[in-house]
């Protein structure tokens, strides 16, 4: 029995039915695409074409053609890595953490931000291989294959090997779990789809789907392991991330704090990106009744939770390279702030501790126009955040005579603009074939959430212990 | 009369009636051949008689054979295959292994439990569902009742049971 709580605001508005839902998402799935749909592929294949030069040049040239010098080693492509497994991250905390914790506001939006870390690994998952020159033989070196090295193995005790598996393990468990969640809403599509070829893709698709009640108990059953097992794994994959750093012994990156520091950036900067993406679909499938601005403000609610942590441990590490009395820990800070790079750092501060505090402001939070603007200045910021920690890091090696500047060439920009290219695209396509918000979730709580229960709720006022016990 | 074949299907429009039916038409002494939602309900399993699944044991034991390869395979390879000399430490410890066990356990876990899920509810690319309504996956819950496992009830009995439980909608359904 659900109880209905009349405190809540309502998650599904304009009094949607059951079958209003199954129309809505499955009238984008089955029509023909619109103009803006149209307009946004073109621009994300512009992009992809364009950086694909980028790639091919990169991959035929060898990774000469980048801007990296014999001081500065790592410095877009890392940052773009860990810039897009952060991203990823949203989409993990909204669908496994947000389920753990009985947040029904997450269904209108897990579905795409899945989508969301799916193509952001995949992005993420491309600097490190293009970074290793030879793309082809990745796979042969960073795995442990029996080779004709004489049997040399990997080594296990290599952060970056254990990314390898992080992120390989986080990239197939969230196709996964996303896969599953699809094949409910795959069978509405088949049974609905009037062509033969549409049945029989979505047929395909759907697993022979019947929606029968032991196999949606095993289903449920098999969604709260998951998101139980994601959980912790997602954690793991950012404190990997950070580790690549943390164990090294470069001042600035040697720090404890990288860890949690990292975890909480991640998420800031992944709903950031959630939140851009939403605005743009949600205006190009008109689903303002599925995605309210009250989960626009939830989700700016969690923006300012993560960015003032970020901010925190900004201050922390100035203060304990301080502390530390180490004067290479202290040097490496004051550099970031006032060397050459200031004005990286700075874009860093303002972008990721100043703007997200604004979300305090109830009018900003629930400003469409504002959170759009604010969701990519936080995604800058972190950028720069990835950039500042890398190159600043970097580039005042422990000989002066080994001091340089990193400048970025064509090709750095050009393969970012490949990852944005390939993950755009891949969002579009998902927008276009596949259901877009989770419709067999939102079925389950349009009767306890939607506005017209709560008007026929309204006369009788629920105890405060059925309040309590209300999910 | 044969099984599996001849089907009375009551089509219920709300998830609050459809539990209360479930309860009623059991304690009638009809046995339910199954329901199908739309979506999932709480409680429907447990109305329905269904135990618990046991598919969480499932992949705690792939999540223990992952811990197991993981560390199996790293031992071997590090301390016993090609021992590697790396900073002069040991060959073989324990804590820079966690990370690398941790990811298998998961990665195991999870793709046994989900595999397991797959094969126990039949679930295939190339599988034809056999739907009792097509409405099933839209908006309605449709319970089926199979005759030749309910012979101690005619076709109108159990179609006035239906309905009385609130069934909006009674059909008959045939496979062959």
């Amino acid at each position: 029995m659900q109880v209905v709580s009349p405190v809540r605001e309502p998650l599904v508005t304009s009094g949607k039915t059951v079958a209003d839902v199954t129309e809505d998402i499955c009238r984008q799935v089955e029509g023909p695409p619109t103009k803006s749909w149209m307009l946004g592929m073109a621009i994300s294949l512009g992009a992809l074409g364009l950086g694909g030069y980028a790639v091919f040049m990169l991959v035929w040239e060898g990774i000469g053609v980048w801007g990296l010098n014999k001081t500065v080693g790592w410095a877009w492509d890392i940052t773009n890595f860990v810039w897009w497994v952060g991203i990823g991250h949203a989409g993990t905390l909204i669908s496994a953490i947000l389920l753990l914790f009985r947040q029904k506001w997450r269904m209108s939006i897990n579905r795409a931000a899945e989508a969301m870390t799916i193509f952001a690994v995949i992005c993420a998952a491309m600097f490190p291989g293009l970074h290793m020159g030879r793309l082809w033989l990745g796979f042969y070196w960073a795995l442990p294959l029996p080779n004709t090295f004489g049997s040399l193995w990997v080594n296990f005790n290599s952060p970056l090997l254990w990314d390898v598996f992080a992120i390989s393990t986080y990239f197939t468990v969230s196709l996964v779990f996303w896969y599953l969640g699809l094949i409910p809403d795959f069978a509405t599509i088949r049974d609905r789809a009037k062509n033969k070829v549409s049945k029989m893709i979505y047929g395909a698709l759907s697993f022979g789907w019947d929606g029968a009640a032991k196999t949606w108990s095993r289903y449920e059953s098999v969604s709260l392991v998951l998101a139980g097992l994601a959980t912790p794994l997602v954690l793991s994959v950012h404190t990997i991330v950070s580790m690549d750093f943390a164990t090294s012994v470069i001042p600035g990156w040697h720090t404890t704090i990288f860890p949690p520091y990292f975890v909480a950036g991640a998420i800031f900067s992944g709903f950031a990106m959630v939140l851009t993406l939403m605005l743009v679909t949600r205006a190009m499938f008109k689903l303002e009744d599925y995605v309210t601005i009250e989960h626009i403000e939830l989700m700016n609610i969690i923006i300012i939770i993560t960015g003032s942590i970020v901010g925190i441990a900004y201050i922390t590490e100035l203060f304990i390279s301080w502390y530390s009395g180490v004067e290479a820990e202290q040097y490496a800070f004051l550099n970031r702030a006032t060397g050459p790079y200031w004005w990286a750092y700075w874009t860093m501060m303002t972008c990721n501790v100043i703007s997200p505090q604004l979300f305090w402001i109830k009018k900003i939070r629930r400003s469409i126009v504002a959170t759009f603007i604010l969701s990519i200045i936080v995604n800058i910021g972190m950028w720069f955040e990835r950039f500042v920690i890398i190159v600043t890091s970097l580039h005042r090696d422990y000989l002066p005579s080994s001091w340089a500047m990193f400048y970025p060439t064509k090709y750095d920009v050009g393969v970012y603009l490949f990852s944005f290219g390939f993950f755009f695209t891949a969002f579009l396509l998902f927008a276009k074939f596949f259901p877009v918000i989770n419709m067999a979730e939102i079925k389950s709580i349009i009767k306890s959430t939607s506005e017209k229960s709560k008007v026929a709720a309204e006369p009788a006022q629920p105890s405060t212990s059925e309040i309590n016990t209300a999910e | 009369m044969e099984a599996d074949k001849n089907f009375v299907v009551g089509i219920f429009d709300d998830e609050d009636v459809l539990l209360g039916a479930v309860k009623k038409i059991r304690d009638a002494g009809v046995k339910i051949h199954e329901v199908y939602t739309p979506f999932p309900i709480h409680g429907l399993d447990t109305a329905l008689g269904y135990k618990m699944s046991r598919l969480p044991i499932a992949a705690f034991m792939f999540g223990m054979t992952g811990t197991t390869l993981a560390l199996t395979m790293m031992f071997w390879m590090l301390g016993v295959d090609w021992p590697m000399i790396i900073g002069g430490k040991n060959f073989t410890s324990l804590p820079p292994f966690i990370p690398v066990t941790f990811e298998l356990t998961v990665l195991l876990a999870a793709l046994g439990m989900v595999g397991t899920f797959m094969i126990v509810s039949d679930l295939k690319p190339y599988k034809k569902p056999r739907l009792f309504d097509i409405r099933t996956t839209d908006d309605k819950h449709v319970m089926a009742i199979d005759l030749a496992k309910n012979t101690s009830f005619s076709k109108d009995q159990l179609n006035g049971i239906l309905s009385e439980a609130g069934a909006e909608e009674v059909n008959e359904k045939n496979f062959d």
